[in-house]
C-alpha cells in the first residue's frame, strides 16, 4: 500500500499556498517535508487528513480516495499530532484513550484499555497515567501526544513539528521514537520539520517546497547542498561527523 | 539515548501484534485492531486508571447523597412544620390536609425546581466553556439571560402582564441572542474568542434595549420587569418543571454521549478534526443544547446568575477534565449549590422572601475570585 498525493491545490481567500503539490510514499518510510516558514509545510499536512479541504488534487491512500471517506473514517487511517496542543488538565491515560474515539461506540471497550496500556508500557509512559498532561515536560507531553496518534492504530502518522519545543536530547528521543515506530510496524510518517539536521538523520525522503510548489524530491543519499541552498537561500555544506550526515550553513 | 532507541527497536514487536496489517481491500477497510484474546484482559495501568474512575464515582456518588440529605432538609424548613414522616406519608398518599398541600403545590415544586435549574445551568455553562475553550463562558457570557431580560420586560410593558406572555417572550429573547451569535459564527466562520466577544456586545445591546423600555414603562409595569429579573425558583408549576426537567435531560444525554468529542475539543480543533470530530457541527448542536435549556430556565425562573459559570469550575477542581466525569459532576455540584442557596434564602429570610438569584450572586463572586487565586486545573 502506499499514500499517494497528487496535484493538492489550497488557497486560503484565493491567495494560494499550494499548487499543484504531489508526491507518494511507501509502507516503512518517514517522509520529511521542509520548507522556509510560511512555505505551507503545516497547510499540506492538513490538505492530507482533510482538517483542511484542497480545492483541487486527491489524496490516496492504497485505493481509497479519501475525500470519499467521512471523517472518522480518515481518523482511524491517519494520526495526527499538531504543531501546538491546548494545555488540557486530561490525564495522560485519558489523553491517549482520547486517540480511541475514532474506534469507539458510545462506551470504551476492552481493545481501547489494552491498546492504550501497550502503547504507554512501551513508550515508557505507564508511571506518568494518572498525571495530568498540563503538568508534564514538553517532551513527555510530546510523546503523549504521538501515543495518542498511534492509539487511532493508523496507518499513515502526519506530524506538524514535533521537535519544536524540545531540548536536544528530547528531539533525538522523539524523532527516534517516530523512526523506530514507522519500521517496526511499516507505517507510513509524514513530518513537517524545520531543523535539516534531524530530518536528515531520521527521514528517508525530503520533499521540498518552495513558492507554493514541490521544489525538490530526493532521498536520503542524493541530497545535495544545491537544492538546500536552492531553498533555503543560504549557502550550506553536507558533511560527515561521526556517522552522521550534518547539514552546515556557511 | 542510543540505549533508549536499541530498547524500542527490540521491544518494537510488542507492539506489533495489535496492528493488523489493515490492506484497502479489507471488508472493514480501516485498520481495525485484531488482539490475540489473552491481551484482552485488563493489564496493571488500565486497572490503576479504572480505580481511579472509581473513586472519583464515590466521591459524585456522596455528592447526590448530600443533595438528597439537603432535599429532605429543604422540605422541613418554612412557616409550615413539616417532617421526614409527614413527607414519606405524604408521598405514599396516606395524609390529606394542610401538610399535603403544602408539600405538593409549594415544598416539592420549589426544590424540584432549583434541583433542575442548578442542574441545567450548570451543564449549559460546562458545554458552553468546552465547547468555545473559555473558562468565562456561561449562559451569560453570550447573553442568553440578557435576551430573555429583554423579551420579558417587552411583555410586560407593551402586552401587559399575562405571565404566558412573559415566559414566552422570555425565552423568545433567549433563543434570539443565541441565534444571532451562531448566524454570525457560521456565516463569518468566527473563532471562539470573536463568539464570546460578539456574545458580550449583544448582553450590552439587549441591556441598553431593556433600560429603553423600562424608561418608558409605568411605575407598576417598571416594578414587575425589575422583579421579573431576580432569579427565583417559586414560579414554575408542575407543567412547567416537567418541560424543563424534559430539556434539561434530552441536553444531558446528548452531552454525555459526545463526552469524547468535547475532551477532544478541549485539546485544541485540529486535534478534534484530526481525531473525527466535526468541529462545526458539534460545536453547533452543542451550543443549541445549551441555550435551549438556558434559555427555559431563564424564562421560567428569571436570571440566575453564578451557578453557571462556577459548578464546572468546581467539578474541574474535583475530577480534572474528563467529560465523562465531568459531565454529571457539574450537574450535582450545580443542583446541590441551588438547593443549598434556596435553602440558606429560606431560613435567612422566612418562606419566599429572599430570591435565589441574589444569594447565588452574592456566593458566587467570592467563591469564583476563590477558585481563581487558588488557581484552577
Amino acid at each position: 500500500m502506499i499514500l499517494s498525493v497528487n496535484d493538492i491545490r489550497f488557497s486560503y481567500n484565493s491567495h494560494p499556498v499550494l499548487d499543484a503539490v504531489s508526491f507518494s510514499l511507501e509502507k516503512g518510510r518517514v517522509l520529511a517535508i521542509l520548507g522556509v516558514n510560511g512555505a505551507g509545510k503545516s497547510t499540506l499536512l492538513k490538505c492530507l487528513n482533510r482538517i483542511l479541504k484542497p480545492q483541487a488534487g486527491s489524496v490516496l491512500l492504497g485505493e481509497k480516495d479519501l475525500s470519499l471517506l467521512p471523517r472518522k473514517a480518515i481518523a482511524r487511517r491517519m494520526g495526527y499530532v499538531p504543531q501546538h496542543h491546548a494545555q488540557s488538565a486530561i490525564s495522560v491515560f485519558e489523553a491517549v484513550l482520547l486517540g480511541r474515539r475514532p474506534h469507539m461506540g458510545l462506551t470504551v471497550g476492552k481493545t481501547d484499555y489494552a491498546v492504550v496500556e501497550q502503547l504507554l508500557e512501551s513508550m515508557g509512559l505507564a508511571a506518568l497515567a494518572l498525571r495530568p498532561v498540563s503538568d508534564l515536560s514538553g517532551g513527555e507531553a510530546q510523546k503523549v501526544m504521538i501515543a495518542r496518534a498511534l492509539a487511532q492504530s493508523p496507518q499513515v502518522l502526519l506530524l506538524d513539528e514535533p521537535t519544536s519545543n524540545l531540548d536536544l536530547k528530547n528531539k533525538i528521543a522523539v524523532m527516534g521514537l517516530i523512526r523506530t515506530v514507522v519500521s517496526s510496524q511499516r507505517l507510513m510518517a509524514v513530518v513537517a520539520i524545520h531543523d535539516l539536521n534531524l530530518a536528515v538523520r531520521f527521514a528517508d525522503h525530503f520533499l521540498f517546497i518552495k513558492n507554493h510548489q514541490v521544489h525538490g524530491l530526493c532521498s536520503r543519499h542524493d541530497l545535495d547542498a544545491d537544492l538546500i541552498e536552492a531553498v533555503y537561500g543560504l549557502a550550506v555544506r553536507v558533511e560527515e561527523i561521526a556517522g552522521h550526515r550534518v547539514i552546515v550553513p556557511l | 539515548m542510543c540505549a533508549f532507541v536499541a530498547f524500542l527497536f527490540v521491544e518494537g514487536p510488542i507492539l506489533k501484534p495489535s496492528w493488523n496489517e489493515g490492506n484497502a481491500g479489507s471488508k472493514t477497510g480501516s485498520c481495525c485492531l485484531a488482539l490475540p484474546s489473552d491481551t484482552a484482559k485488563l493489564g496493571v495501568v488500565t486497572q490503576s486508571f479504572l480505580s481511579y474512575v472509581r473513586r472519583k464515582r464515590t466521591l459524585m456518588l456522596s455528592l447526590v447523597g448530600l443533595t438528597a440529605f439537603m432535599a429532605l432538609v429543604a422540605v422541613t424548613q418554612g412557616a409550615y412544620d413539616i417532617t421526614p414522616g409527614h413527607l414519606l406519608r405524604v408521598l405514599s398518599g396516606a395524609a390529606v390536609g394542610p401538610a399535603d398541600i403544602v408539600i405538593w403545590k409549594i415544598r416539592l415544586p420549589r426544590i424540584i425546581s432549583a434541583i433542575v435549574v442548578g442542574w441545567g445551568l450548570s451543564i449549559s455553562g460546562l458545554s458552553i466553556q468546552s465547547l468555545l475553550k473559555n473558562p468565562l463562558g456561561s449562559p451569560s457570557t453570550l447573553g442568553i439571560s440578557q435576551g430573555a431580560a429583554f423579551g420579558a420586560a417587552s411583555a410586560i410593558v407593551l402586552l401587559g402582564k399575562q405571565m404566558v406572555s412573559v415566559t414566552v417572550f422570555a425565552f423568545a429573547g433567549a433563543m434570539g441572542a443565541t441565534a444571532v451569535i451562531m448566524v454570525l459564527a457560521s456565516l463569518r466562520r468566527l473563532s471562539p474568542e470573536a463568539i464570546i466577544l460578539s456574545g458580550v456586545a449583544l448582553s450590552s445591546l439587549f441591556a441598553s434595549a431593556t433600560v429603553l423600555i423600562q424608561y418608558l414603562a409605568s411605575d407598576t409595569q417598571l416594578a414587575m420587569a425589575v422583579f421579573w429579573t431576580f432569579g427565583d425558583v417559586t414560579r414554575a408549576s408542575w407543567p412547567e418543571i416537567g418541560l424543563l426537567t424534559g430539556a434539561v435531560a434530552v441536553a444531558s444525554i446528548f452531552l454525555v454521549c459526545r463526552r469524547w468529542d468535547l475532551n477532544a475539543l478541549a485539546t485544541g480543533e485540529d486535534t478534534a478534526r484530526g481525531l473525527g470530530v466535526n468541529v462545526g457541527r458539534m460545536r453547533l448542536a452543542g451550543m443549541l443544547a445549551a441555550a435551549l435549556v438556558a434559555a427555559l430556565a431563564t424564562a421560567f425562573h428569571g436570571v440566575i446568575a453564578f451557578v453557571g459559570l462556577i459548578a464546572p469550575h468546581i467539578a474541574r477542581r474535583l475530577v480534572g477534565s474528563d467529560h465523562g466525569l465531568l459531565i454529571p459532576l457539574s450537574a450535582i455540584i450545580g443542583a446541590l449549590l441551588m438547593l443549598s442557596a434556596d435553602t440558606l434564602g429560606r431560613t435567612l429570610m422566612g418562606s419566599g422572601a429572599l430570591p435565589v438569584g441574589i444569594i447565588t450572586s452574592f456566593m458566587g463572586a467570592p467563591m469564583f475570585l476563590y477558585l481563581l487565586v487558588r488557581g484552577y486545573r
